[in-house]
């Protein structure tokens, strides 16, 4: 187990590595001219002096792997440019609206696993009958709906014509009581925060607001978890120890319970593990259709207003968080299935 | 079956697309005419049978974005796959260090969501759909490159792959002519259920305003126009229903089309999994 883990911790630093080249390489695609902008704060600059002079200044005209060992060196330093977009340093950007899409990862994540493993269940419990095709064929429309359609149906149906699951992340009367002094941001995320403040009101009112992109999010993505569940479960039930806790009498409810569903989640444990780390950066469209501030919505205006800074920046978090969401998913699951560490 | 038949149906719009939505003017058939100046979306008449969005006939966008779905769907699967070829056999079949770097390149790639990457690599190289197009293959090669080497890693160790090798036949023809041939069906397979995913990327972007430029058939610009007019409250949204409905409907079916079409595949091919 320690040689598994040492192994994968090892792995780490190269890992990191290799992102950061490759984002760098695709800055090295953008003109000096395009780089420049990543270091301008304010456009009046960009009159009062010259450009080719800013750009030597900067050294954007040095070789390239001088160029990127100083970029490597401001990364380090938490220093990656000014961001147009969020009008701030970029990091401080990002780390101001993370909590925001991890908030909405972690309300996301428990009904997709729960309708997911629940709903696999039963399906493969009903192999081949009626219900098991109805959940299905309820699966895989759900697979194939693009969240921005799905997203834009519910708007439609739930916002603007029962005036439920609003859009936003907080209503106006909210906003102002959280962005007053006696408000204490201590998460970062609304929810929890304002539990922490002890204002019910506002948690009740930041639920309802991740009503919406949430239930996108759980049909769109619940299908790949249903789907796993239900082979697993199906080729558990035809083990021998399943076999054998029927023949000694079990009731069906124990077999189902204890002796096959345990021991068919472990490969949903890993899959499970994989979405939350993919909701956490799939959380672009949704946070786009649903105008909340996010890590998503902000990389898809960046991405709009040609705010390269924000975009390298945001793209560098994303890979830094999957590279440690993935091994945290690979550590977790050598605990729980000790066949994987002897590999 | 449902599958094959809605792929015909959509290969059959796409073909037919010059006689079903006949273009207005000799100009770039793929660009959606402008039919009235008026900015507000109008329901669906004789005339416009799914109504205008955003000054543009929602038929003739649906009708000639089946083309530009295809059009994605196929150039970015095939380039990726035969990168993914390419790069897994090559991995598989040697091994070792080569395999090794590979095999962290393959990683690394993969370290960036995909939608992030795509995002990022269509505004560097600047929007369009030639773009959009480069940077999905660019992030989408890796999944067929790591089934074709784990793939390849079974299969060398059969006796026909030693006795060709004993025989002193190349490595590049054992891979072309033992290797590959044993080991693409899992990859065709994968192939097909990746369209569907493929081409909501593309749409996405489309939607995001960063894909198909202005006005082109596209069925994520489509969907563009009708974000605005969802937000409004009191019913007012569901007056504008004509602008989500249809081009999402026609995405969720050639989607669920290629998706259905990868189950069908995979029962086939491997019946150990339908059970």
């Amino acid at each position: 187990m320690i040689f598994y883990v040492l192994r994968r911790l090892l792995f780490l630093p190269i890992a990191l590595f290799g992102v950061s080249l490759l984002i760098f390489a695709m800055i090295g695609l953008l003109s000096p001219y395009q780089r420049l902008a990543t270091f301008i704060n304010s456009p009046e600059r960009l009159k009062s002096e010259n450009v080719d002079k800013l750009i030597s200044q900067y050294g954007l005209d040095d070789p390239i792997f001088v160029q990127y060992l100083r970029w490597l060196k401001n990364v380090f330093q938490g220093n990656l440019g000014w961001s147009y977009v969020g009008k701030g340093p970029v990091f401080e950007v990002i780390l101001e609206r993370f909590p925001y899409t991890l908030e909405l990862t972690i309300f996301s994540v428990i009904p997709i696993i729960f309708l997911g493993v629940s709903l696999g269940v039963i399906s493969a419990l009903h192999h081949n009958k009626l219900l098991d095709h109805v959940l299905r064929i309820f699966a895989v429309v759900g697979w194939s709906f693009p969240d921005f359609v799905f997203g834009l149906i519910i708007l439609m149906v739930f916002y603007s014509t029962l005036g439920l699951f609003p859009p936003g992340n907080l209503s106006v009367w909210a906003e102002t009581i959280v962005k007053s002094q006696a408000f204490r941001h201590i998460t970062g995320m609304l929810t929890f925060d304002s539990l922490l403040n002890g204002r019910l009101d506002i948690f009740w009112d930041a639920l309802r607001h991740l009503l919406g992109p949430v239930l996108t999010l759980t049909y769109v993505e619940f299908a790949f978890i249903l789907r796993i569940t239900r082979s697993s479960m199906l080729e558990v039930l035809q083990k021998d120890y399943v076999r054998t806790a029927r023949a000694k009498g079990l009731e069906e409810k124990v077999v189902i319970n204890k002796h096959a569903r345990r021991n068919a989640l472990i490969p949903v444990a890993t899959v499970s593990g994989q979405t939350v780390v993919g909701l956490l950066a799939g959380t672009v469209i949704v946070e786009t259709i649903f105008n909340r501030t996010g890590l998503g919505s902000f990389m898809a205006l960046a991405a709009q207003q040609l705010d390269y800074a924000s975009i390298m920046g945001g793209t560098l978090f994303f890979g830094f968080i999957l590279i440690l969401g993935n091994l945290c998913v690979d550590l977790s699951y050598a605990f729980i299935d000790p066949r994987v560490r002897l590999e | 079956m449902l599958g094959f038949v809605l792929l015909l149906f959509f290969l059959a719009i796409a073909l037919g697309a010059p006689y079903i939505a006949p273009p207005k003017s000799a100009r770039d058939p793929y660009m959606m005419p402008i039919v009235t100046w008026s900015a507000n979306p109008l329901p669906p008449s004789p005339e416009h049978p799914f109504g205008v969005a955003g000054k543009r006939d929602i038929f003739y966008g649906v009708i000639w974005g089946t083309r530009t779905a295809f059009r994605i769907g196929i150039v970015v699967t095939v380039a990726s796959t035969l990168i993914g070829l390419a790069v897994g056999s090559v991995a598989g079949y040697f091994g070792k260090l080569v395999d090794e770097i590979l095999m962290r390149i393959t990683d690394i790639f993969m370290a960036i969501p995909f939608l992030v990457a795509a995002m990022v690599l269509t505004t560097i190289l600047g929007a369009g759909l030639d773009k959009v197009i480069i940077a999905l293959i660019v992030f989408s090669w890796m999944y067929s490159a790591r089934l074709v080497r784990g793939n390849i890693l079974q299969v060398k160790e059969e006796q026909f792959v030693m006795a060709a090798k004993a025989l002193g036949v190349n490595d590049f023809m054992i891979i072309l002519r033992h290797v590959l041939p044993n080991s693409i069906f899992p990859v065709l397979i994968q192939a097909s259920m990746r369209m569907g995913s493929l081409v909501i990327t593309a749409a996405a972007l489309s939607f995001l305003g960063i894909g198909a430029p202005q006005g082109y058939a596209d069925w994520g610009a489509l969907l563009n126009y009708a974000r605005n007019w969802m937000l409004g409250g009191q019913g007012e949204a569901l007056r504008y229903w004509y602008m989500t409905v249809f081009p999402g409907l026609a995405m969720v079916l050639f989607v669920l089309a290629w998706n259905l079409v990868g189950d069908a595949l995979r029962d086939i091919f491997d019946p150990r999994l339908r059970m």
